[in-house]
């Protein structure tokens, strides 16, 4: 019973309940419509035509004397019967060959895909128009064209979808045991898109309403048939007389169409809601504690006390990322955070730059540099004018990820020379002989070519040295480097922490290294805070600490890197430092 | 760059020569009785013989394919069956119309869809809520709907504008603003609200990437920020958006033409179709896949133009 899960978070919402009790109607009236009024929708009267409402006639009647409630309660046939038709020939072409293009790839997928974007970027309704010359003026073969029109938004999803899953474990597990390709795709991979396909077949169950009335608003459907879109052609040229004719089919089409797609939203909401909590902005239940100003907080260059980071849960409550964390860092000083992913240590270096997402609260304590107050609860959110006076000139950001980190589409000069402009005031001439001197600095020979490259023209190792030398170039007094050699290659992760070290010793930087690897700690660290669970668990001088951790979850961290063969970096701290 | 253009075009060309093919079998192939239908019920088997004749309809589909393909490629698609008028000089009588209404239309759409969707994604709150509230409403409300309730409310009820009739621009540029505004108003609705909730998409997947956070790090101001470098990144998927709603605007306009009864490209599609005019059909679908692919090597040359991967090649 996996799949009633998000049907059922569904109807837990208000809206829900009521699309689905309209639509449910709706279906009820198509299948039963002309049992519930004594009229015929069909039958002309000409001695009642253009009526208003009457005890007889709910609704009035239209130009041929027939009742406007009876042909508005059977149209809905007409209406489900041309959604159904579009949605089951986009089904029926859109899924199969997605499912065979994704799972074979080849010319096979080429071909499927060329089709596709042909079809999707042609105007559905003059394509519609021009084969009615072919198909005829039945509405009915019309919505089969729609349908055909629409498979491409199958088609992608599908294909999308088993393009991931085709390499997946127990994809691979069921081709091994011998199943065939067919059942492989119809158990493992329909299993995958078709909550995806649920949504989708709202959207083009509501899509395919448009098309159906608005061909029989332009009076190419048939006109003996009882429909909405009919209802609204006899309206619209009756308008100047009755224009009260089009307000029904014309409020019963956009109510059905809503119905659909609010449907579909609902179910994608469920689905998500299940996967991740919703984050909400303020909540007054959160609790943040006030924190006495620490009185040595002047004499470090940067201290952090008492901070708790948390993130509004969608029950009202709040998880806490980071519980109640000290420490500290002097001018000069190296100061290594390690801790497993989940830890906390990148939202405690994201907080000191006030670069937390949107959604993070500052539950308690406080981030003061040089005695000044970064970051506390009293003062909510620091101002995005206050936090500029330190950006990049007092503490600086060395990101993980090099490639992702740089804009592609401006050239690496640019982005070296434009926060010297504005952060230093230099100008430009200044900024971009600076700019080269930085390149030098950080080991890039040929300075002239990396600084005309765009990102995607250089190295990751390169990319990483350009975002080291960014961060270094407007002087800041502490640089906060996070996991600065996880992507590299290893012999390239040695030559960024030379780097670092030289760097520090040219500028006397304070540095916060964040990091999982006690080897990189051994390497450059004067001292280390370890973190786990959002909470500081040890910390003091590395030489202690590596040589007799006191609580277990340090020891554990030391002796996995034992394991993981990095006994080098082990015994560069043998030396000493 | 060249090179990436050239298979664009190259493509575009694939496409209409494809689509023209195919359009030309099937229509031909499907319409029977085509020389008594145009003469009418009182004709003689000898006239229709004639007329059949006339029209190169005795010949082979292929040899008729050949010959119209012939023409098609220097840009004569024959002549109507209905009036024997040239179907290039009705179909340049027509176009425009369409062309006017659905470039300014889409010039608006796209103003008011970006700065709602960049509001929307940058500032969160209510203009966010409205945003995505206006999509599903939008969604909801068909183009010839809405195009329906503004007929019905400021052209029949309250007289503020025509509800129906083209007054050329040349002739009379007030009467042609006011003949425009509502056809105009009801393509720009229709297309508006989803295209605002798509480009808020993007930017706010722009925000999200790791190049914000060290840009913003540098001290580089939020303002300059979004400005430069986030509008740009943005930039590729918010033009894709707005060249799928201008060719779904092209289809619009054929219930808004008709609503309004504008002397456009979709007034007379719905004619050709219903009079089983099929070369005036044939000109009109290739005009219109020009049009698109004309639209979509625009879009390519201003996203390679954006892209420096593409550019620099």
């Amino acid at each position: 019973m996996k799949n009633t899960g998000p049907l059922r978070k569904v109807l837990r919402n208000p809206l829900g309940v009521a699309v689905v009790a309209y639509l449910f109607i709706i279906l009820i009236l198509a299948l039963f419509g002309s049992s519930f009024s004594h009229w015929n929708p069909n039958k002309p009267d000409v001695f009642s035509v253009l009526q208003g409402p009457s005890a007889k006639h709910w609704f009035g009647t239209d130009s041929a004397g027939r009742d406007v409630y009876t042909r508005l309660l059977v149209g809905s046939r007409a209406t489900l019967i041309a959604a159904a038709l579009v949605v089951a020939t986009a089904l029926l072409i859109g899924v199969p060959v997605g499912m065979f293009a994704g799972y074979y790839g080849g010319a096979l997928d080429a071909a499927a895909s060329w089709a596709s974007n042909m079809l999707m970027s042609l105007p559905v309704m003059i394509i519609l128009l021009s084969a009615r010359t072919v198909i005829g003026s039945s509405i009915y073969s019309s919505m089969f064209i729609v349908g055909v029109l629409v498979a491409p938004g199958f088609f992608r999803l599908t294909r999308t979808a088993v393009m991931a899953v085709r390499n997946e474990l127990y994809v691979d597990a069921a081709r091994v045991s011998g199943l065939s390709d067919i059942r492989i795709m119809s158990k493992h991979i329909l299993t995958v898109v078709r909550a995806p396909i649920i949504i989708q077949t709202s959207m083009i169950a509501g899509i395919a309403i448009s098309f159906q009335s608005s061909l029989e608003f332009l009076g190419l459907g048939d006109s003996s048939l009882v429909s909405w879109g009919v209802m609204l052609n006899d309206g619209f040229r009756n308008i100047f007389m009755k224009p009260i004719l089009l307000f029904w089919p014309a409020l019963a089409i956009s109510l059905t169409i809503a119905s659909f797609v609010l449907f579909g939203n609902a179910f994608r909401d469920a689905l998500e809601d299940s996967k991740k909590v919703k984050a909400k902005k303020s909540d007054p239940t959160i609790v943040i504690s006030e924190t006495p100003a620490a009185a040595d907080e002047s004499r470090h260059l940067l201290s952090v006390t008492h901070l708790g980071i948390g993130y509004p849960l969608a029950d009202g409550g709040l998880k806490k990322v980071v519980n109640e964390i000290s420490f500290s860092v002097d001018k000069g000083e190296v100061l290594g955070i390690v801790g497993e992913s989940g830890s906390g240590k990148t939202q405690t270096a994201f907080s000191i730059l006030g670069l937390l997402p949107e959604s993070a609260v500052i539950t308690s304590g406080r981030v003061s540099f040089n005695g000044e107050s970064l970051l506390s609860p009293e003062k909510g959110k620091i101002s995005e004018k206050a936090m500029r006076e330190f950006r990049g000139k007092k503490i600086a950001y060395i990101p993980q990820e090099p490639m992702s980190n740089l804009d592609p589409n401006f050239k690496i000069g640019y982005q070296l020379v434009r926060p010297m402009v504005k952060v230093l005031g230099l100008s430009k001439a200044d900024a971009v002989a600076k700019a080269h001197s930085l390149l030098k600095t950080v080991g890039i020979e040929n300075t002239e070519r990396i600084f005309n490259a765009y990102p995607h023209e250089i190295s990751g190792g390169m990319a990483q040295r350009v975002l080291i030398a960014g961060a270094v170039s407007c002087d800041p007094d502490l640089l906060i480097a996070d996991e600065p050699t996880t992507a590299l290659d290893v012999t390239i992760q040695a030559e960024v922490l030379d780097l670092l070290r030289d760097l520090q010793g040219k500028f006397g930087m304070g540095i916060i290294l964040v990091t999982h690897n006690f080897g990189v700690v051994a390497d450059l660290c004067d001292r280390v805070v370890v973190m786990q669970n959002g909470s500081v668990v040890e910390s003091g001088d590395v030489r202690t600490i590596l040589k007799a951790p006191r609580e277990p979850y340090t020891q554990e961290l030391l002796s996995s890197m034992l394991v993981d063969k990095t006994p080098m970096t082990l015994l560069t701290s043998g030396k000493g430092k | 760059m060249a090179s990436f253009l050239a298979k664009r075009f190259l493509s575009g060309v694939l496409l209409l020569f494809a689509i023209s093919s195919m359009a030309f079998f099937l229509i031909y192939a499907s319409t029977t009785n085509i020389a008594s239908n145009i003469l009418g019920e009182g004709a003689t088997p000898d006239q229709i013989l004639k007329k059949s004749h006339e029209l190169g309809l005795d010949q082979p589909i292929t040899t008729r394919y050949l010959s119209w393909l012939k023409h098609a490629v220097r840009g004569d698609f024959g002549t109507s069956w209905a009036n024997n008028d040239s179907v290039v000089s009705e179909i340049m009588r027509r176009l425009p119309v369409t062309l006017s209404l659905v470039l300014i239309a889409i010039f608006i759409a796209a103003v008011l869809a970006t700065t709602l969707g960049v509001l929307a994604a940058i500032k969160g709150g209510a203009i966010d809520r409205t945003v995505q509230i206006l999509a599903v409403a939008g969604f909801a409300i068909p183009g010839f709907i809405v195009a329906i309730i503004l007929v019905t409310f400021l052209a029949v009820k309250a007289h503020i504008f025509p509800a129906t009739g083209w007054v050329a621009f040349g002739e009379n540029p007030a009467n042609w603003a006011k003949s425009i505004t509502l056809p105009v108003v009801s393509l720009v609705i229709a297309t508006m609200t989803s295209s605002a909730q798509q480009i808020r998409s993007a930017v706010k997947s722009v925000l999200e990437r790791d190049f914000i956070r060290t840009l913003t790090s540098r001290g580089i101001s939020r303002r300059e920020i979004i400005i430069k470098h986030v509008l740009r990144a943005a930039a590729p998927a918010g033009l894709t958006v707005l060249s799928l709603q201008f060719v779904g605007m092209l289809g619009g306009t054929v219930i808004v033409e008709k609503i309004f009864a504008l002397p456009g490209m979709g007034d007379l599609v719905v004619n050709a179709t219903a009079s089983g005019d099929t070369p005036l059909v044939m000109g009109i679908v290739v005009y219109t896949v020009i049009i698109v692919i004309v639209i979509n090597l625009v879009v390519d040359l201003i996203n390679g133009w954006l892209n420096p991967k593409v550019r620099v090649q």
